[in-house]
């Protein structure tokens, strides 16, 4: 079967610094894939590439069978390709529902059906409640599922999700972490990419490690868990003892 | 005049929509103090540019501090609306017919090598090579200056180390006013000038911060000599009323092909 | 809100036959700046896109129709909609070449404002369209050449045009179009991210505005009968455009005209109080004052605090 999304050879460098360097790996239809790695190993960019923000220097991205490379950003959300950012964005003097509701339009153009879609989406995000407050007025917590929502509701085949559960408390983080299950289990593939090691165990079916930009593991969470490498790549940094459970 | 916008904008990211005006009033002043006081323009900028000082420091504190957090937009309005000000004021105290302002030095020239050189513009283009001069020793030797370009670069930065950065700002604008007061006592002996040329001398040292690089010093004065060659290749061979023609020109391809300009840090 | 809506229109349709012409004529030009703002509205107040080279617009919209009329004998009416054509095709042309080059902010401000002072230049200097004298147009009192006897015709043809402008703008705040330019205003790269092409809707804002434009500039030619270019491609204008929807509310639908009646009549005042002193420029130092005192105090416009206050008194 082809994989959902393949990334062959992918190679990206700013200035002098090689950020990306001969990355391949794969998500399947409807899989959970984390993502993870020491700080500033390149998983932001990563995303940009596969997103189309950046254009890579040297490989492919193929989603369906279909390359990606230089298509612009908006054209690979109509793909089903959809992310969020690792620092919420969200458009603060709209409501929420509106912001919701820009997600929606790319596959209802007609706005009262997007509405519509909008609105059952805020729900399954738990923001249904606070479809007209601004979008300014949210909490940390809230801005990020809805930043969720937003790119939920562009219908995506593949949701890439960056840090979402960063600087979330325990609770807040649980809720993500049910939201992001059930929305694998109807269908949508998922990339993550996380620090919180409890999340990542939790969630993730496979998962790919870069350190320095380039692969050095890929397989099942108790295997990478027990990998000499990966343990050697996050030497210093205190997310790996969070062994699962 | 360029290197003075340069420096708002790169400590400050606030783009000065009110130079131009900032200068016609620098020129006025040189007028004032050349016809009533009789004090030549050549020694009166450093006058001109104390007062423009203060001027700029009381903006900064009184609006601009207001709004360096807001969205550009807002910045813009703003500065645009103390141009407005600033330019109509000086259209209603001084009228809107052209002066001129004379020197001791004016109409003198002397050869240099091949070319008859005017004495004003030399004296000039000398006092503005040594006040750019005077300024990079300010901005690289001193204290208050590192701390200038320190905020320039990384305000979040600046503030842990405890610098104060609105003191920073406040004197960061008014050099760029004094710079431009200087400029405006400096030229005004060269050139007839009224209130209406406030905005095509914003525009002027807009063309000349972005071709040389918002931010660089060095880039200002590049660009400034640039500029003016082209300028005056433009109004020799095109007509002399399309001079400004060039100017635009040269800004929107400028804009098009590197705003960063030739020396510029992030636009 | 809607019925307060219409009972201002149908007292505005009557007007006319109430009020005096002095009265009448400050109404054409609270409708007409209006009508401007409002079209400046959607490049610069729901695109976000501040432009303030949009006197370009007027300018040859202006020029198309004056020309075409006197050269080849084209009613104005029809040349209006050349001259429209045209600003939009200028619009097209200024919007691809700022949004292409990732023009943001300051720069494409600058963009817009070289634009303006090009043409204004080159209509300064071209004798073909009367150089710096400009172009004056005899008074025939003949409809087909835009020109009416009656004071009162302009009356309600700047209302229509409000009118007009007005409902592009409703029209474009219901459709994807518009929710997508507020998402491109508050954050263009998350709106790329969710699937807005924001160079095409950048674009479609620019254009739609300056044929809007570009119209009016038609009718600012023929009531005024004549055709400066310090007049009609100058800053001065350009801020006058601006300034009604900057002050009522940028990127609402009711900004520009709430803006228009704030602004008209404090303009009518300082000129009334300072034309002794040598020049009109003086509401310009006003202008200047209100859109500090605006972006310090009222960074969103008057129109939020009018709705609010209104809200309360309902209540």
């Amino acid at each position: 079967m082809t994989p959902l999304l393949t990334a062959e050879r992918l190679s990206k460098s700013f200035g002098g610094v090689q950020a990306v360097k001969d990355l391949s790996f794969d998500v399947g239809e409807g899989e959970m894939l984390a993502l993870i790695g020491p700080n500033g190993a390149g998983k932001t960019t990563v995303f940009a590439l596969l997103s189309g923000f950046l254009r890579p220097d040297a490989g492919d991205v193929r989603l369906r069978g279909h390359s990606l490379v230089g298509e612009k950003p908006h054209a690979i959300v109509a793909r089903g390709l959809a992310r969020t950012f690792q620092i919420v964005r969200p458009f603060p003097r709209l409501t929420v529902l509106r912001n919701v509701m820009v997600g929606a339009l790319a596959r209802h153009p007609h706005p009262p059906t997007a509405e519509a879609r909008a609105r059952a989406v805020l729900d399954e995000v738990g923001l249904g409640g606070a479809s007209h407050r601004p979008a300014g007025a949210l909490t940390l917590a809230e801005r990020k599922r809805l930043e969720l929502a937003r790119a939920l509701a562009t219908e995506p085949a593949l949701l890439l999700l960056d840090e979402v559960m960063a600087g979330l408390n325990d609770a807040e983080t649980e809720r993500i972490v049910e939201l992001v299950r059930g929305i694998n289990a109807r269908g949508v593939a998922i990339l993550l990419i996380e620090h919180v090691m409890r999340a990542v165990m939790a969630l993730a079916q496979r998962i790919v490690v870069i350190s320095g930009g380039e692969r050095i593991a890929d397989g099942r969470p108790d295997t990478i868990a027990r990998d000499p490498r990966v343990i050697e790549a996050y030497l210093g940094d205190e997310h790996v003892d969070a062994a699962p459970a | 005049m360029a290197v003075g916008l340069s420096l708002i904008f790169g400590v400050m990211r606030v783009v000065n929509f009110a130079h131009g005006d900032m200068m016609v009033w620098g020129m006025y002043l040189a007028w004032l103090l050349a016809t009533r006081l009789g004090i030549d323009p050549y020694l009166g900028f450093v006058v001109c540019a104390l007062v423009l000082f203060v001027a700029g420091v009381v903006v900064q504190r009184a609006l601009v501090d207001r709004i360096v957090d807001a969205p550009h937009e807002m910045q813009i309005l703003l500065m645009l609306g103390v141009a407005l000000v600033l330019e109509n004021s000086a259209l209603l105290v001084f009228g809107p017919e052209p002066q001129r302002v004379r020197s001791a030095l004016s109409g003198t020239t002397v050869w240099l090598g091949p070319l008859f050189v005017d004495v004003a513009r030399l004296v000039t283009f000398a006092v503005a090579v040594a006040l750019t001069a005077a300024l990079s020793l300010f901005l690289f030797r001193t204290d208050l200056g590192r701390s200038i370009r320190a905020a320039a670069d990384n305000t979040y930065g600046a503030l842990v180390i405890g610098t104060d950065v609105r003191r920073v700002y406040a004197v960061a604008f008014g050099v760029g006013a004094a710079c431009v007061g200087a400029a405006g006592a400096l030229v005004a002996p060269l050139v007839p000038f009224d209130p209406a040329t406030g905005l095509a001398r914003s525009v002027t040292s807009f063309n000349v911060v972005i071709i040389g690089g918002m931010g660089s010093l060095l880039g200002a004065f590049l660009g400034g000599v640039i500029v003016s060659v082209a300028e005056s290749l433009g109004a020799v061979l095109l007509a002399p009323s399309l001079k400004e023609l060039v100017s635009f020109s040269l800004l929107i391809v400028i804009l098009l092909f590197r705003p960063a300009g030739l020396l510029g840090r992030r636009g | 809100m809607r019925w307060a809506g219409a009972a201002a229109l149908a007292a505005l349709l009557v007007l006319p036959a109430l009020a005096s012409s002095y009265v009448v004529t400050v109404f054409i030009f609270i409708f007409f700046y209006a009508y401007l703002g409002q079209a400046w509205n959607i490049v610069g107040g729901y695109a976000g896109q501040l432009s303030a080279g949009h006197a370009a617009f007027v300018g040859l919209g202006a020029y198309t129709a004056v020309v075409l009329s006197l050269r080849a004998g084209l009613s104005p009416w029809l040349g209006m909609l050349v001259g429209a054509a045209l600003s939009a095709v200028l619009g097209a042309v200024i919007g691809f070449l700022g949004f292409r080059f990732g023009l943001r902010g300051f720069y494409f401000v600058l963009l817009t404002v070289a634009f303006a002072e090009v043409c204004r230049i080159v209509a300064l200097n071209v004798d073909a369209v009367g150089g710096a004298l400009g172009l004056y147009i005899t008074f025939t009192g003949n409809p087909w050449q835009f020109q009416f006897q009656d004071n009162r015709v302009y009356y309600y043809i700047a209302l229509a045009f409000l009118l007009l402008a007005t409902g592009v703008v409703a029209l474009l705040e219901r459709h994807r179009a518009g929710i997508y330019l507020s998402a491109i205003r508050e954050d263009e790269m998350a709106s790329e991210a969710l699937g807005v092409d924001a160079f095409r809707y950048k674009m479609l804002a620019m254009v739609v505005s300056s044929f809007l434009t570009g119209l009016g500039g038609t009718f600012y030619a023929y009531y005024l009968f004549s055709l400066q270019p310090n007049a009609v491609f100058g800053i001065p204008l350009s801020v006058e455009i601006i300034i009604r929807p900057i002050v009522g509310g940028a990127g609402t639908l009711a900004g520009p005209i709430l803006g228009a009646f704030i602004v008209s009549p404090l303009q009518e005042l300082s000129r009334l109080y300072f034309s002794g002193g040598g020049w009109h420029g003086a509401h310009l130092i006003a202008y200047g004052v209100l859109l500090i005192v605006v972006v310090l105090f009222l960074p969103q416009g008057a129109y939020p605090y009018v709705r609010r206050i209104l809200g309360r008194a309902r209540a």
